[in-house]
C-alpha cells in the first residue's frame, strides 16, 4: 500500500482537516465574520461529501482505516447534515451577538471525527476518532458561554462523556488483552472458537461506552439536560450525525469483530433498546421543555434502531441505516424549527410559547406537526417507513416481541407528540411571533418536503444504497 | 378504465391544492375567500361523486376478483396496488355520495378557519377512498391511519366544548389499535414475503399464528366499528364533533371496521375466525342489548344516536362472523344503510342545533309545530333506525339476523330483542323533541328548514327508501364477492 493509494481513500478526511486548519487561519485574522467564512465552511464539507461518494475503497493504514460502501453512505450522510448545521448556527450565533469564527470550524472537526468513526477498523483509531468527535462537541454546547445553562450543558457533556470514554478505553484495552490486537478483523479471528468471557467482558463495556454517545438507555441521563442548555441549532447537529456515525460504529465492531458473539450481543442491544423505547415514551409525558422534550424522543428513536441492529445481519443492519438517515432529516428538520422561532427576541422553547402557531406562522406548524408525526411513526410520513425497515428485520430475526413492545410503546409516546399539534393547532395564540430567519426557514421547508413526501421517492433510491452499504458492514 | 380509482381517490387533494393556491394568492382570510373555499370544497367533491358513480356503473358484477386493479412496484418490494370488488365498491360509493352532503351542511354553521376546515374535509375524503380501493397492506394501512389526523382536528378545532378531551380519546383509542395491527401487517408480510391482498387472501397462514394475527386486526377494527367494551370514545367524539364530523364518523369511519373484518379477517384468518366467532357473538350481543339500553337513558341527542350506532354496529358484526351468505350480504347492507340513516340523524340533529345551539332533548318538545318539514324528515330517518319494512334498515337487520339464526340460535335470539329495543330509544327521542306541547319559547321562535337544508335531506330520503324498496341494487353489485367470500372461507376451513 502505497501512501498515495492510502491518501486517496483518506481524501475527504484530508479535505476537512486541511480547510479547517485554513480556515483557523483566516479566522485568526478576519476582523469580524463574513459570508465567505461560513460559505467556504461549507463547501469544504460539500466536497469532502462528494469525495467520499465518487472516491475508491478500500482498506488503508494496516486496517485502522476502511472506506466500504458502509462507510461511504455514513459520510455522505454526515457530511451533507454537518453543511446544514454551519449555516443555521452561524446565523443563529450572529443575531445573539456572539458569532466566532470557531464554530464553523468545530463542526467540521466533529465531522472529521465522525468520518473517521464510521472508517474506523481498529479499536485504536476508533477511541480516536471518538474523541475528536466528542471533543469538538463538548466545545459546541458551551458555546453560549455567557449562558449560565450552556456552560452547564458543556460541563456536565464533558465529565459525564469523559466518564464513557473512561469505560470505552477500559473495553477496548480488555478486548486488546484477550484478542491480542486492536485490528477488528484479527479480534474476530481469536474470537473463531466463541468468544472468552474476558473478552464478552470488554465488549460489554465498549457498548456501555457506545450506548452513552448514541445516549441509550440506562446511559441516556445526560441527554435532556445537554439538550435543553446547549444552543438550539447545535443540538439540532448533534442530536442526529453523530449518533449516525456511533450507531454504524456499533454495527461494525458487533458483526465485524464480535459477529461469532452475536447471541450475547443481542440480549444486550435488546435490553437497551426496550429501555430506552420506555424512557423516551414515559418520561416525555412529563417534558414542558420542547428541547427536552425531544430528547426523550431521540432516545426512544435510538431505541427503535437498536431493534434493528439487534436484528443482525445485513437486513438488520440495513434497517437501523435507513432509520437512522431518516431520523438525522428528521431531528435536524425539527431543530431547525426551533431555532426559526422567537417571540420578542426571546427563544420559544416551552409548549406554551407554541400556543396558537398554527393561525402565526402556519407553514412551520405544519413542518413541526410532519416532525412530530414523523417521530411517533404514523404514516405516510418517513418514521413509519423506518420502522417498517426495522420491524421487517426484527421478524427476519425471531425478534417479533421485542418489536411489538416497541410499538405499543409508540402508543405512550403519542399521547406527548400530539400535545404538542394540539397547542400549536388548537389553542389560541398570545402574541405575534418574529419573522423567522431565512436560513432556518429554508432547512425547515426541505427537511419537512423531505418527511413528507418526498421521503415516497426517496426511498427508491435509498432502499439499494442502504443496502449494499449494509452488505459490507455485515462482512466479516 | 386503468387508473380511474387512483384518480378518484387523489381527485380531492387536487382541489386542497387549489384552496392551497388561493390562500397564498390572496390577502389571509376573508369572507370571499372563505366562501371561494367552500365552492372549491363542493365542486371537488361533487367531481369526485361522479367519478364514483363511473367506476360503479363500469364495475363488472358478475365477476368476483378486483377490477379496475392498479399495480406499479414501489421500493423494497412493496408494491402500489389498487383494486375494487363488489365488498368494497359501495363504500367507495358512499364516501362520495356522503361527502357533498357535509360540506353543504357546514356551509353556514362553519365559520371560523374555513380553508382549514375544507382542506381537513378533502385529505379526509381522499384516504377513506383509498382504504377502501388499497390492494396492498401498506397501503391500505398509509390511507387507514393516516385518518387519525384530520379527524383528530376536525374534533379538536371545530368540536364542542369538551373537543379537546374527545379528540384525545378518540386519537390514542384508534391508534393502540392499529399500532397492533400494523405489527400484525409487518409480521405478514415478513412470513408471505408479500404484501398484495389478493395473494395473502389465497395464502395460508398457520392455525397458531392466525389467532394472533386475528386478534391484532381484531384489536384495530374493533375499535373502529366500535365495539363493546372499547365503544367508549365514540359518544364523547360524536358529541364533541361538528354536525358533518359525526356524519362522517358515523356514516363512513366506522364502516372501515366493518370492512376490515370482510376483507382481512375472514379470509386471510379463517380458521381463527370460527376459533374467536363466539366471543365476537358476545360481544356483539351485549353491544346490542347494553348500549340499546344505555342510549335510551341518553338526554344528549347526539350521544343517544352515538349509542344506537354501536348498537346497530353490533348486528353488523353478528352477520360478518356469521360466516353464510344471508350474513354477509346483510351486513354490507346493514353497514351502507347504517351510513346513510345515522349520517341523516345527525344532519338533523344539525338543523336544530344549529339553530339553538343545544343538543339537550329536555330543551325541546312540540318543534312539530314550528317545524312540520323537519318532523316528517326526522320521522322517516327515525323509522329507518328502528327498522321499518320499506326502509333500508329493515332490510340489513333482518338479513343479518337470518344470517346469524343459521349460525348460531342463541345470539340470534337475544339480537333479536334489539330490535325492539331500538324502536324504544329511538320512538321516545322522537316524541320527546318534536310531539307535545311547546314550553320552551326558544322552541316558539323556531323556523322550518330552508331550501339548502331541504336539499341535503332530498338524497339522503330517495337512498334510503329506494335501499328499502329495491334492495336488489345492492345485492347485485355485491353478491359475486359475497358468493365468493362465502365459498372460499368454506373451502378453507371444510365446515
Amino acid at each position: 500500500m502505497t501512501f498515495q493509494s492510502a491518501a486517496a481513500l483518506a481524501r475527504p478526511e484530508l479535505i476537512l482537516i486541511v480547510s479547517a486548519l485554513a480556515l483557523l487561519v483566516w479566522g485568526a485574522f478576519q476582523s469580524r465574520a463574513s459570508v465567505a467564512f461560513t460559505i467556504a465552511a461549507m463547501a469544504a464539507l460539500v466536497a469532502a461529501a462528494v469525495a467520499s461518494a465518487i472516491g475508491p475503497m478500500g482498506r488503508a493504514f494496516s486496517g485502522g482505516l476502511i472506506v466500504d460502501s458502509g462507510a461511504v453512505f455514513s459520510k455522505v450522510v454526515i457530511y451533507l447534515a454537518s453543511a446544514l448545521a454551519v449555516p443555521l448556527g452561524e446565523r443563529w450565533f450572529a443575531r445573539r451577538g456572539m458569532a466566532r469564527f470557531e464554530y464553523p470550524v468545530l463542526v467540521m472537526l466533529a465531522a472529521l471525527g465522525m468520518g473517521m468513526m464510521v472508517s474506523a477498523g481498529d479499536l485504536i483509531s476508533l477511541y480516536i476518532s471518538i474523541e475528536l468527535q466528542s471533543l469538538a462537541l463538548y466545545i459546541l454546547a458551551a458555546f453560549q458561554r455567557d449562558d449560565e445553562k450552556s456552560s452547564e450543558a458543556g460541563l456536565k457533556y464533558f465529565v459525564l462523556g469523559a466518564l464513557s470514554s473512561g469505560i470505552l478505553l477500559y473495553g477496548t484495552s480488555l478486548v486488546y488483552g484477550f484478542a491480542g490486537s486492536t485490528r477488528f478483523e484479527v479480534i474476530a479471528q481469536s474470537m473463531t472458537h466463541g468468544a472468552g468471557v474476558g473478552a464478552l467482558f470488554g465488549l460489554i463495556f465498549v457498548v456501555c461506552g457506545i450506548g452513552f454517545k448514541v445516549s441509550a438507555a440506562p446511559f441516556h441521563m445526560w441527554t435532556p439536560d445537554v439538550y435543553e442548555g446547549a444552543p438550539t441549532p447545535v443540538v439540532g447537529f448533534f442530536a442526529g450525525a453523530p449518533k449516525l456515525a456511533a450507531m454504524v460504529l456499533l454495527a461494525r465492531i458487533l458483526t465485524q469483530s464480535f459477529g461469532g458473539a452475536v447471541d450475547q450481543w443481542r440480549q444486550v442491544l435488546v435490553v437497551m433498546a426496550l429501555l430506552s423505547v420506555a424512557v423516551g415514551a414515559f418520561a416525555g409525558l412529563a417534558q414542558s421543555n420542547l428541547k427536552r422534550l425531544w430528547a426523550y424522543s431521540s432516545i426512544a428513536s435510538i431505541g427503535y434502531a437498536l431493534v434493528g441492529l439487534a436484528a443482525g445481519g445485513a437486513a438488520g443492519i440495513q434497517s437501523m441505516l435507513v432509520y437512522m438517515v431518516l431520523y438525522v432529516v428528521d431531528v435536524t428538520g425539527f431543530f431547525a424549527c426551533l431555532a426559526a422561532l422567537s417571540r420578542g427576541g426571546k427563544a420559544m422553547e416551552t409548549m406554551a410559547d407554541f400556543a396558537g402557531l398554527a393561525r402565526e406562522r402556519p407553514a412551520i406548524a405544519l413542518a413541526m406537526t410532519v416532525f412530530s408525526l414523523s417521530a411517533l411513526g404514523l404514516p405516510p410520513m418517513s418514521g413509519l417507513w423506518g420502522k417498517y425497515y426495522v420491524f421487517k428485520a426484527a421478524a427476519g430475526a425471531g425478534l417479533v416481541w421485542v418489536a411489538v413492545a416497541a410499538l405499543v410503546g409508540s402508543v405512550v409516546a403519542a399521547y406527548y407528540y400530539l400535545k404538542l399539534i394540539k397547542v400549536m393547532w388548537l389553542d389560541p395564540s398570545p402574541g405575534a411571533t418574529d419573522a423567522p430567519p431565512a436560513e432556518a426557514v429554508a432547512i425547515t421547508y426541505a427537511t419537512a418536503l423531505f418527511a413528507f413526501p418526498a421521503v415516497l421517492i426517496a426511498l427508491i433510491v435509498l432502499d439499494p444504497a442502504a443496502q449494499t452499504a449494509a452488505t459490507s458492514l455485515a462482512l466479516r | 378504465m386503468t387508473g380511474i380509482l387512483s384518480l378518484t381517490t387523489f381527485l380531492p387533494l387536487v382541489g386542497v391544492a387549489a384552496i392551497l393556491v388561493l390562500r397564498a394568492f390572496g390577502n389571509g382570510e376573508n369572507p370571499r375567500a372563505d366562501s371561494a373555499a367552500r365552492w372549491i370544497a363542493l365542486a371537488t367533491t361533487l367531481a369526485t361523486l361522479a367519478l364514483s358513480v363511473l367506476v360503479v356503473a363500469g364495475f363488472d358484477r358478475s365477476q368476483t376478483g378486483f377490477q379496475f386493479v392498479e399495480d406499479s412496484a414501489w421500493f423494497a418490494g412493496l408494491h402500489y396496488r389498487m383494486g375494487i370488488d363488489g365488498i368494497s365498491v359501495l363504500f367507495v360509493l358512499l364516501t362520495a355520495f356522503l361527502m357533498p352532503l357535509c360540506i353543504v351542511a357546514s356551509w353556514r354553521s362553519i365559520t371560523n378557519r374555513v380553508i382549514e376546515y375544507m382542506i381537513a374535509f378533502l385529505i379526509l375524503e381522499s384516504l377513506v377512498i383509498g382504504v377502501f380501493c388499497a390492494l396492498d397492506l401498506l397501503v391500505f394501512y398509509v390511507f387507514f391511519e393516516f385518518q387519525l389526523i384530520p379527524m383528530f382536528l376536525i374534533i379538536g378545532i371545530w368540536g364542542g366544548s369538551n373537543r379537546v378531551y374527545a379528540a384525545f380519546k378518540f386519537f390514542l383509542y384508534t391508534l393502540l389499535g392499529s399500532v397492533l395491527m400494523l405489527a400484525a401487517i409487518l409480521a405478514m408480510i415478513a412470513m408471505a414475503h408479500t404484501s398484495s391482498i389478493p395473494v395473502l387472501m389465497t395464502h395460508h397462514f398457520p392455525a397458531g399464528v392466525q389467532a394472533w394475527l386475528w386478534l391484532a386486526f381484531f384489536a384495530s377494527f374493533a375499535v373502529k366499528m366500535p365495539m363493546w367494551p372499547v365503544h367508549t370514545w365514540l359518544p364523547d367524539a360524536h358529541v364533541e364533533a361538528p354536525t358533518a364530523g359525526s356524519v362522517i364518523l358515523a356514516g363512513i369511519l366506522l364502516k372501515m371496521g366493518g370492512y376490515g373484518f370482510m376483507r382481512f379477517s375472514l379470509p386471510m384468518f379463517p380458521d381463527a375466525s370460527v376459533q374467536f366467532a363466539p366471543l365476537i357473538y358476545a360481544l356483539s350481543v351485549i353491544a346490542i342489548v347494553y348500549t340499546s339500553l344505555v342510549a335510551f337513558r341518553q338526554t344528549d341527542m347526539k350521544k343517544l344516536i352515538a349509542y344506537s350506532s354501536v348498537a346497530h354496529m353490533g348486528f353488523v358484526t353478528l352477520g360478518i362472523f356469521s360466516f353464510n351468505l344471508q350474513g354477509e350480504q346483510g351486513a354490507l347492507f346493514q353497514m351502507l344503510s347504517h351510513g346513510v340513516i345515522s349520517g341523516a340523524l345527525f344532519l338533523c340533529v344539525g338543523v336544530v342545533y344549529d339553530r339553538t345551539h343545544t343538543r339537550e332533548i329536555a330543551f325541546y318538545g312540540g318543534v312539530v309545530d314550528r317545524m312540520p318539514i323537519y318532523a316528517a324528515v326526522f320521522m322517516l330517518f327515525t323509522m329507518g333506525n328502528v327498522g321499518l319494512p320499506g326502509t333500508s334498515g329493515f332490510v340489513g337487520e333482518i338479513l343479518t339476523l337470518t344470517g346469524i339464526y343459521g349460525a348460531n340460535t342463541w345470539p340470534a335470539i337475544i339480537a333479536v330483542s334489539g330490535v325492539i329495543l331500538s324502536a324504544v330509544y329511538a320512538l321516545t327521542l322522537y316524541r320527546r323533541v318534536v310531539f307535545g306541547r311547546i314550553t320552551n319559547p326558544a322552541v316558539a321562535a323556531l323556523g322550518d328548514m330552508n331550501g339548502r337544508e331541504i336539499g341535503i335531506f332530498v338524497p339522503l330520503i330517495i337512498a334510503t327508501l329506494a335501499l328499502g324498496l329495491q334492495p336488489g341494487l345492492v345485492f347485485n353489485l355485491t353478491n359475486a364477492s359475497a358468493v365468493h367470500l362465502v365459498d372460499a372461507f368454506r373451502a378453507a376451513t371444510g365446515r
